[in-house]
């Protein structure tokens, strides 16, 4: 008999049963909450007359609408002070653990429950939030939900969904000096396209993935959605455990050694049977950069924006839809493109790896931003900015001319104060392009990895990050 | 709850692939703690300009109000989990999405709120999309029963995931009623299962 996928290991651990529709009714190790999804969800519960079933397993965070510059309440815009107290007054009414700004725990939600050990091997985690997929990296079974779904889970600790198949990526040989996670991922979009993972969860593999740190795991598994995969996820290995250890939520001391054993037991058997593999060459992946409205519309740097004449009328189209929003030349070259802001941080690029890597880069290139760009560091969490402080990063940053923030999501959707404005063109290291996305609605987003980010906010315009660390290309 | 068997109404067509979730509701919109009043914010950057002047959009046109049914391309909702996109499209008065693809989330959001979301094979939906523009009084019929979309003497065949059409036909799109007869079950397994910072979760499930 062909051995299992992880996806089924734990699919049929937390199968409560079939439902009518055939669905599964799966049972929720871990419900992650914010302040966004949550409390349309809290206010259905109310009407229904129920209770939060199960508390222990739910922990809110706030992030999406938190001020960066400043945290002092109330804020200045009413709507998002309402709702970090629709969500406290939530919590405390239902028991729920909440890592409230100034907690020392706050941050991108995505970002805290891997960093406080919440995120463990074999869980089912879900949150109204589509970058849930992130805690896969952790070989995790991790989805977004919608806020009806978010309801399901607070009253029963279950969702139904429908069970899906297994593509799995390998990313093989090893990637180029400058080359990083987020840069693996667009290349794997590029290539799959943005519907290429509907009905599909992600099983990325290879030696490239196996060599990766958990934060440039978690990078690859965030943007899984982006590429329609409701989810995205990593074999559980050495690197796993030994980031878990000791982290506050993780299985303590006496019982360490049979969580790592049980979670050995979860990675995908040598003979399990995909519905499809995918082999992807790691060396031939460059430094990338977007060019359009959607993800998957993205080049490496090297790389000249499409020409729409002569493509198909359909793809032609598309391009062209792309190419007039974004104000871009057909066939011009990325590199050399101005921008205005420059913005480090989010779920998939807001660790501290990311901002070691942007502050190596600004140190690297020497000087400062240039003229007429605004540049944002935004670390995704209290922890994240306490470390980064204390190595140092805040200075280079701030010594270069960066505003260093507090954290939260920030520019990646805009639903705080920090904006796009007019038509301004940023590169960002977030996770979406979309038209509107950075809070202005002609507002435009080149998505890039953190160093790519940094170089172009010191050059005032996209750059190969290889040339400014003088590595080989 | 009510059984969804089939939908009928006027139609309009929204063109264009890919339409994220950012553009179906943008998120300044998601600053609320109900959905309440959402259908105003339906396609709002596409719709309106700065000023807040209508924009020439399908669904600011005359002959388009009160339409039920809205044909749209493929990939549509993709981006975001946010329920506000179909709630909003729900809100606004619509019933059925008539399209060539939906992004996963988006298409369980919107199942789940009795929204109902088809697709037609790609010429199908270019035929409908057609005759849709040249009929603005026509009606179009979503029939999940028959499994067919009729429109102007014509029948094209639907597609819609198993499990989902027979929730909205039998009337269990929502499905908290049926996840909650497994409360016991549930319990069994909250006790059993590891959780974050929970002791003994681990012991002997290796
Ligand atoms: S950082 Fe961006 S993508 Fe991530 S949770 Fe926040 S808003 Fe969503």
């Amino acid at each position: 008999m062909a051995g299992k996928t992880l996806y089924e290991k734990v699919w049929d651990a937390h199968e409560v049963r079939r439902l009518a529709s055939g669905q599964s009714q799966l049972f929720i190790d871990l419900h992650l909450i914010h302040e966004v999804t949550s409390p349309q969800a809290f206010g259905m519960l109310r009407e229904l007359g129920l209770e939060v079933a199960m508390p222990h397993r739910t922990f809110a965070t706030v992030d999406h609408i938190v001020p960066t510059d400043a945290r002092d309440e109330p804020f200045a815009d009413p709507l998002a002070q309402a709702m970090i107290e629709e969500l406290r007054k939530n919590t405390r009414e239902h028991g729920i653990e909440l890592f409230d700004v100034g907690s020392g725990k706050q941050g991108i939600v995505h970002v805290v429950g891997p960093e406080q050990g919440l995120t463990q091997p074999g869980f089912t985690i879900v949150c109204g939030d589509s970058h849930t997929s992130t805690h896969g990296a952790f070989g995790a079974i991790a989805f977004g939900i919608g806020t009806t779904q978010v309801r399901d889970v607070l009253a029963t600790q279950t969702v139904a969904m429908p069970r899906l198949k297994v593509r799995r990526i390998n990313v093989n040989g090893e990637l180029k000096p400058g080359v990083s996670a987020k840069d693996v991922i667009l290349h794997i979009i590029r290539t799959l396209g943005v519907k290429g993972g509907q009905g599909y969860a992600y099983e990325y593999g290879g030696a490239v993935i196996d060599g990766m740190t958990m934060e440039e795991r978690m990078t690859v598994c965030n943007m899984s959605i982006e590429g329609g995969a409701r989810i995205g996820y990593v074999n559980p290995d050495e690197t796993t455990f030994a980031f878990l250890k000791g982290r506050p939520y993780a299985p303590v001391e006496d019982e360490w050694e049979e969580a790592v054993a049980h979670w050995r037991g979860l990675a995908s058997d040598p003979d399990a049977e995909y519905d499809d593999v995918v082999e992807i060459d790691g060396s031939q992946i460059a430094p990338y950069v977007t060019w359009g409205i959607n993800p998957g519309q993205a080049i490496s740097v090297e790389e000249s924006v499409p020409d729409p004449a002569g493509m198909p009328a359909e793809e032609a189209a598309l391009v062209t839809e792309a190419l007039e929003y974004m104000k871009l030349r057909p066939g011009q070259p990325i590199k050399g493109q101005k921008i205005d802001v420059a913005f480090v941080g989010s779920c998939t690029n807001g660790r501290l790896s990311d901002l070691r890597e942007a502050a190596r880069v600004v140190q690297a290139a020497g000087g400062r931003v240039a003229a007429g760009v605004r540049a944002l560091v935004v670390p995704g969490s209290e922890q994240v900015a306490r470390q980064a402080e204390a190595e140092g990063l805040d200075q280079i940053f701030r010594d270069a001319g960066f505003e260093w923030r507090y954290a939260g999501c920030s520019m990646c959707l805009a639903m705080n104060p920090d904006k796009l404005v007019a038509d301004e063109i940023s590169i960002s290291s977030s996770n979406r392009n979309f038209k509107g996305r950075q809070g202005s609605p002609q507002g435009r987003t080149l998505l890039a990895s953190p160093a790519m980010v940094a170089a172009a906010a010191l050059a005032g315009e996209v750059v190969d990050v290889r040339e400014v660390l003088g590595v080989k290309v | 709850m009510e059984a969804i068997k089939k939908v009928r109404g006027r139609a309009v067509v929204v063109p264009g692939d890919e339409i994220d979730t950012d553009r179906i509701v943008p998120a300044r919109y998601l600053k609320a703690i109900t959905f309440d009043g959402l259908g105003e914010a339906l396609f709002y950057d596409e719709r309106y300009d700065e000023t807040g002047n209508p924009k020439d959009h399908p669904l600011n046109r005359p002959e388009r109000q009160g339409a039920s049914i809205m044909v749209v391309g493929a990939g549509f909702g993709s981006g975001s989990s946010r329920e506000h996109a179909p709630q909003a499209i729900k809100r606004a008065g619509f019933k059925a999405i008539i399209g060539e693809s939906f992004a996963e989330i988006f298409f369980g959001n919107a199942t789940q709120i009795g929204l109902v979301c088809v697709t037609l094979d790609p010429e199908d939906l270019g035929v409908l999309a057609e005759w849709v523009e040249a009929h603005p009084e026509g009606e179009v019929e979503v029939d999940l029963e028959a499994r067919e979309v009729r429109f102007g003497g014509r029948v094209a065949p639907l597609a819609i995931r198993e499990a989902a059409r027979e929730a909205l036909v039998s009337g269990r799109w929502d499905p908290l009623a049926e996840l909650m007869e497994a409360m016991d079950e549930i319990k069994k397994l909250d006790a059993a299962r590891p959780g974050p910072g929970k002791r003994g979760g681990y012991r002997g499930l290796a």
